[in-house]
C-alpha cells in the first residue's frame, strides 16, 4: 500500500468515526488546498455525498475569487455552506492595520467560536443555491478542521479528536490519550471537539493527492504568467505571493522536494510573536 | 510519487536527550526549514538562554519554559531510503499518556538511555509499554556517552543490565548504540571517538527498520464501522463502512457477523471516483453491499464462516493504566475494543505490576495511575474479539472513564463464561442450516415484518400472560404473523421426555422451538411465566442471529433492567390497549414491524 493510500484510509476512517459519533458535526472549509483535499476525501468516505454542512468564515478580507470558488463548488457538489461573519467588528471597522493578532481574534477567532455556537446569526445556503439568514442556529459538537501537523510546532501536538471547552480554549498540557484509532468521542455539555482528518499529511502528500485524484483546486496557487504564485491562501491583506513559475501540480511537487522555506513564510500574522500560532490555536483560532 | 513512509518513536527516561537526538537528526540530515535553526538560536539570545537543539522541537511556550517536553510532536523527515515521521514522546511519568498516545502510532521505536545515569524507572516503563503496545523494532541508543568520555566499559554495562530487562518482556533490541546527541556522535555520522564500537549509527540503525505489511495473510476482520444509507440524496445503496483489520474480501465471498450471527454473502465493493476493486486487503477503510439484507450494526466483526473471532462476555488481559482515577473493581467503565463499545467492569485481579520494576504488588486491589495489571474483565453483553497474539488489531481495546480514555490493554486469554456452549451451537447451527428458497426478506415482506422475539418480563402478577395474548391478537388481527408461545406448550410436548428439574436442557428445548418458529417468519412472542426463565439471556444467545425485543413490566422504581428494551407499568386487570400501542409504536421504530401488512 502506498503511503498517500495509507493516509487516504486513515482519513476516511476518522471521517466516519466523526459521522459516527456526532450529532452537530460540520467541516471548515477554507477553500485553501488542504480543506479541499479533504472535502475530496468526505466524499470519498460517504460515497460522493457530504452528509453534513461545511462552515466559512469570511472575514470580507478574502482573495475575492476565493467566494466566487467557493459558492460555484457548492452548488455543483450540492454542498450545505454555512457562512458566518464578525459583522460588529467589521462595522467598528476592523483592519489588520490594528495588529495582526488584534484582527485575526477578531475576524476569525471570535466569528468562528460565536458561528459555531450558533451565538451569532449566520448564513445557510439553501438546495436552490442562495443563502438565507439563519438566527438561532443549534450548536456545532464535531468540527473537523484541516490542521496538518507539518504546518507549525503547536499543530505537531495535536489530536486526531482534540477537545475544546466551553470557552473554544485548547487545555494543550493536559490533552487526552488516544491510540488505536479509539478517538475521544464522549464529551461534557457545552464542550466541542476539534477532529483532525489530515494531520498526518505533509504539505508534499496534499499536492501528491490533488495531482493523482485531479482535485479542482483554487487556481491562485499556480503561476499564471506573472511569475508568482500563492503557496498558501488567506486574507489579501496578509498573505503574500510567492516567486515561483509552478503552473500545475507536479511542478509545485517539484519544488516542494528542493525547498527549505516554511509553507507560512508568506502568512504576515505568524511573524509577529515567536508563540503566535500556539496563542492563536490555544483561543480556538483553527 | 509518494515514498515509503514509516513512523518512529523516541522513547525513553525524562531527560536522557530525546528532543536533543531528534533535533540533532532534522539538524544533520538537512530536514530543517530555511532559517528554522537560526530563529530558535536567536529566541535563545532574546530570552538569555543557551541553545539546545531539543527547542526546534519542543514548540509549545510551556515547553521551553520548562525545558521539558509536555506532548508528544510529529517531526517529518526523509532519507535516501524513506520518509519518517518521527514522534518525539516526553519522558516525565507525569506525561505518560502523552507518550502511550505517541508511541502507539509507530511502527518502530529507539529507546533512549543517558549513559551516565544508566538504567531509570521509565527507560523500564517505556520497554514495557512498548511491548504492551506491540512495537517490536527497537533500537536503543545510549545517549550522553560524551560525560563519560566515550567509555567502552559504561556502554557494555548498560547494555549487559537493559538486555537482561528486556529480554523479560520479550524485547530483543536490533542494536545498542553509543551516541551523543548534543556533539552528533553516531546520529547520522560516524566518529572517531568511539572508534571501539563498529555498529550503525542511529540514522542507519533506523533505516535498518524494515516496513510491516498489512496483515492481508490473516483471517478476515472487518469490525462493522457504519451502515450508510443515503436514501434521501437519491442513493439507495446500503452500504456496511469499516477498515479491514486483517485478511482480505472478495465479492460472492459468504461472511458471518459476530456476535449476531448472522450469515450473508458479499454482493459488491462500493468506491467513489475509482474502479471497485476485485479484493481489497487489510489497512483498507471500505464499503461493501450484502446480497442477503441483514440488520447488522457497528462492532460486529465479519469474518468467513469457519475463521471466526472470539465472542464471549470475559476476557483475560493485560491492562495499563493511565488516568489520575484509580480503575476499581465493582465500577462500571465503557470498554471499546475496534468498533465495539460495551459497559465493562473487573471480573478478577490476577496480578498488579509496577512497570518500573516488574515487581508484583501484594497488596493492592484496584489499578492505580501507571499500574499495569493482569486480569479478566467482564463485559454486559457478549463481544467479539481475537487474542493479540492471533490478530493483533482485534485484540486490543481501551477503557474510557466518563469522557475520556483512561487505560488500554491487549487480549491475551478467552475466559469462558456461562453461555459459551450455548453460542457455539447457534453459530454452528446457523452456518450450517439448511433453507428453502424463500428468502428472510420474503417472509418479511408478506408478513410486513422481520422475524423476532418479543419477551415480557416481570414480576408475577404484573400481567405479562395477559399483555401478550392481547398484543397477539393484535398484530394477528392487522394481517401480521404473530405468535404466542407458551413455555407449558414445549413442557407439554417436546419436553414430555425430560425430567421436571433439568431446567438447562428446559430452557435448550425451548429456545429452539423458538428458533424454529422464528426462520418460519413469525414474530413470536413469549414471557418469562411457565419454566421460570429467569434467565431469558441464554434465549436470547440461543435465537441468534433473530432478535429479541424484551419489554419489562414493573414500576418505574425498579428502572430498566439489564438487558430490557422498554419498561411499562399496566395495571395487571387491563385493559391493555395503551400498552399494546406503546409496544408496537417501538417495534416499529426500531424496524421490528413495518408499516405495510396485507
Amino acid at each position: 500500500m502506498s503511503h498517500l493510500d495509507e493516509l487516504e484510509n486513515q482519513s476516511v476512517y476518522i471521517f466516519r468515526e466523526a459521522y459516527k459519533h456526532f450529532k452537530n458535526l460540520c467541516m471548515l472549509w477554507s477553500i485553501g488546498k488542504d480543506s479541499t483535499v479533504m472535502l475530496w476525501l468526505a466524499r470519498k468516505a460517504f460515497f460522493g455525498h457530504v452528509p453534513f454542512p461545511l462552515v466559512h468564515i469570511d472575514t470580507s478580507y478574502k482573495i475575492p475569487v476565493m467566494i466566487e470558488y467557493r459558492d460555484k463548488l457548492a452548488r455543483q457538489w450540492g454542498l450545505e455552506m454555512v457562512v458566518g461573519q464578525n459583522r460588529a467588528a467589521l462595522a467598528a471597522g476592523m483592519n489588520h492595520t490594528r495588529g495582526r493578532l488584534v484582527c485575526c481574534r477578531a475576524l476569525k477567532t471570535d466569528a468562528l467560536i460565536n458561528t459555531l455556537s450558533g451565538a451569532w446569526p449566520r448564513k445557510r445556503m439553501g438546495p436552490d443555491g442562495e443563502y438565507r439568514e439563519e438566527l438561532d442556529g443549534e450548536a456545532f459538537t464535531g468540527v473537523i478542521v484541516g490542521a496538518r501537523a507539518d504546518e507549525e510546532g503547536s499543530r505537531a501536538k495535536e489530536r486526531y479528536f482534540s477537545p475544546r471547552d466551553h470557552n473554544s480554549d485548547w487545555d494543550v498540557s493536559d490533552q487526552p490519550p488516544e491510540l488505536w484509532n479509539q478517538f475521544k468521542t464522549d464529551f461534557a455539555p457545552g464542550t466541542h471537539v476539534r477532529i483532525h482528518p489530515l494531520l498526518d499529511w505533509t504539505e508534499i502528500n496534499i499536492w501528491e493527492y490533488i495531482e493523482k485524484e485531479n482535485i479542482p483546486i483554487i487556481d491562485l496557487y499556480f503561476d499564471k504568467g506573472s511569475g508568482k504564485r500563492y503557496r498558501s491562501i488567506g486574507c489579501e491583506t496578509c498573505t503574500g505571493m510567492i516567486e515561483s513559475p509552478a503552473r500545475n501540480p507536479a511542478e509545485i511537487i517539484t519544488e516542494l522536494r528542493l525547498t527549505n522555506i516554511p509553507e507560512r513564510a508568506g502568512r504576515a500574522q505568524d511573524q509577529e510573536d515567536t508563540y503566535a500560532m500556539e496563542k492563536l490555536r490555544r483561543e480556538g483560532y483553527m | 510519487m509518494a515514498h515509503e513512509t514509516m513512523n518512529v518513536v523516541i522513547v525513553g527516561h525524562v531527560d536522557h536527550g530525546k528532543s536533543t537526538l531528534v533535533g540533532r537528526l532534522l539538524a544533520d540530515t538537512g530536514t530543517l526549514g530555511e532559517g528554522k535553526l537560526e530563529k530558535v538560536q536567536e529566541v535563545c539570545r532574546q530570552q538569555g538562554k543557551v541553545f539546545e537543539y531539543a527547542f526546534l522541537l519542543d514548540a509549545l511556550e510551556e515547553e521551553q519554559g520548562q525545558g521539558i517536553t509536555i506532548d508528544s510532536a510529529r517531526v517529518f523527515f526523509r532519507t535516501a531510503l524513506r520518509d519518517y515521521i518521527i514522534i518525539d514522546a516526553p519522558g516525565h511519568i507525569e506525561f505518560l499518556k502523552n507518550m502511550v498516545s505517541g508511541a502507539a502510532r509507530a511502527e518502530a521505536a529507539v529507546l533512549l538511555i543517558d549513559a551516565n545515569e544508566g538504567v531509570r524507572e521509565n527507560s523500564r516503563r517505556h520497554g514495557y509499554l512498548l511491548s504492551v503496545l506491540g512495537i517490536k523494532q527497537i533500537v536503543v541508543a545510549v545517549n550522553k556517552i560524551d560525560l563519560v568520555d566515550y567509555d567502552e566499559k559504561v556502554f557494555r554495562d548498560i547494555v549487559a543490565e537493559y538486555r537482561e530487562f528486556l529480554a523479560e518482556i520479550d524485547i530483543e533490541p536490533r542494536h545498542f548504540v553509543p551516541v551523543s546527541a548534543r556533539e552528533g556522535d553516531f546520529v547520522a555520522t560516524r566518529s572517531e571517538r568511539l572508534a571501539w564500537f563498529d555498529g550503525p549509527t542511529i540514522l542507519e540503525a533506523v533505516d535498518g527498520f524494515t516496513k510491516q505489511a498489512p496483515e492481508s495473510e490473516l483471517p478476515l476482520r472487518l469490525p462493522v464501522q457504519d451502515v450508510f444509507k443515503f436514501n434521501e440524496r437519491g442513493d439507495d445503496r446500503r452500504i456496511v463502512v469499516g477498515r479491514v483489520e486483517a485478511g482480505t474480501l472478495r465479492p460472492g465471498e459468504r461472511v458471518l457477523f459476530s456476535p449476531s450471527n448472522k450469515v450473508s454473502t458479499i454482493s459488491t465493493i462500493e468506491a467513489w471516483q475509482a474502479d471497485a476493486p476485485s479484493s481489497v486487503g487489510a489497512g483498507n477503510s471500505v464499503g461493501i453491499t450484502l446480497s442477503e439484507q441483514i440488520y447488522i450494526r457497528r462492532g460486529e466483526i465479519m469474518s468467513h464462516l469457519h475463521a471466526p473471532p472470539q465472542v464471549s462476555t470475559k476476557l483475560r488481559a493485560n491492562l495499563f493504566w493511565l488516568s489520575k482515577k484509580p480503575m476499581q473493581p465493582g465500577k462500571r467503565y465503557k470498554l471499546k475494543l475496534t468498533t465495539a463499545e460495551t459497559e465493562v467492569t473487573i471480573d478478577e485481579i490476577h496480578r498488579i505490576l509496577d512497570a518500573s520494576n516488574l515487581d508484583a504488588s501484594l497488596t493492592k486491589n484496584q489499578v492505580e495511575r501507571h499500574d499495569v495489571a493482569d486480569l479478566v474483565l467482564r463485559t454486559r453483553v457478549p463481544i467479539a474479539f481475537d487474542l493479540t497474539a492471533e490478530v493483533e488489531t482485534t485484540g486490543r481495546f481501551v477503557i474510557v472513564d466518563e469522557y475520556d480514555i483512561a487505560g488500554g490493554g491487549i487480549v491475551r486469554e478467552v475466559v469462558s463464561d456461562r453461555l459459551e456452549q450455548r453460542r457455539l451451537e447457534s453459530r454452528i447451527r446457523e452456518i450450517e442450516w439448511v433453507r428453502g428458497d424463500i428468502s428472510p426478506e420474503q417472509r418479511a415482506h408478506y408478513a410486513g415484518h422481520p422475524a423476532s422475539m418479543v419477551m415480557l418480563t416481570g414480576a408475577t402478577g404484573t400481567g405479562k400472560h395477559r399483555i401478550g395474548r392481547a398484543l397477539e391478537s393484535a398484530l394477528v388481527h392487522r394481517g401480521h404473523r404473530a405468535y404466542l408461545l407458551d413455555g407449558k406448550n414445549v413442557v407439554l410436548g417436546v419436553d414430555a421426555d425430560l425430567a421436571f428439574d433439568d431446567i438447562e436442557e428446559l430452557v435448550r428445548s425451548f429456545g429452539e422451538v423458538a428458533h424454529l418458529l422464528l426462520d418460519a417468519g413469525n414474530l413470536v412472542i413469549s414471557t418469562t411465566n411457565v419454566i421460570g426463565l429467569s434467565d431469558h439471556l441464554a434465549i436470547k444467545t440461543q435465537i441468534a442471529p433473530f432478535d429479541m425485543f424484551v419489554v419489562h413490566l414493573g414500576p418505574e422504581a425498579e428502572g430498566l433492567p439489564e438487558g430490557a428494551d422498554m419498561r411499562l407499568d399496566p395495571n395487571p386487570d387491563g385493559p391493555h390497549d395503551r400498552e399494546v400501542n406503546q409496544i408496537t409504536a417501538e417495534l416499529r421504530e426500531r424496524g421490528r414491524l413495518l408499516m405495510q401488512s396485507k
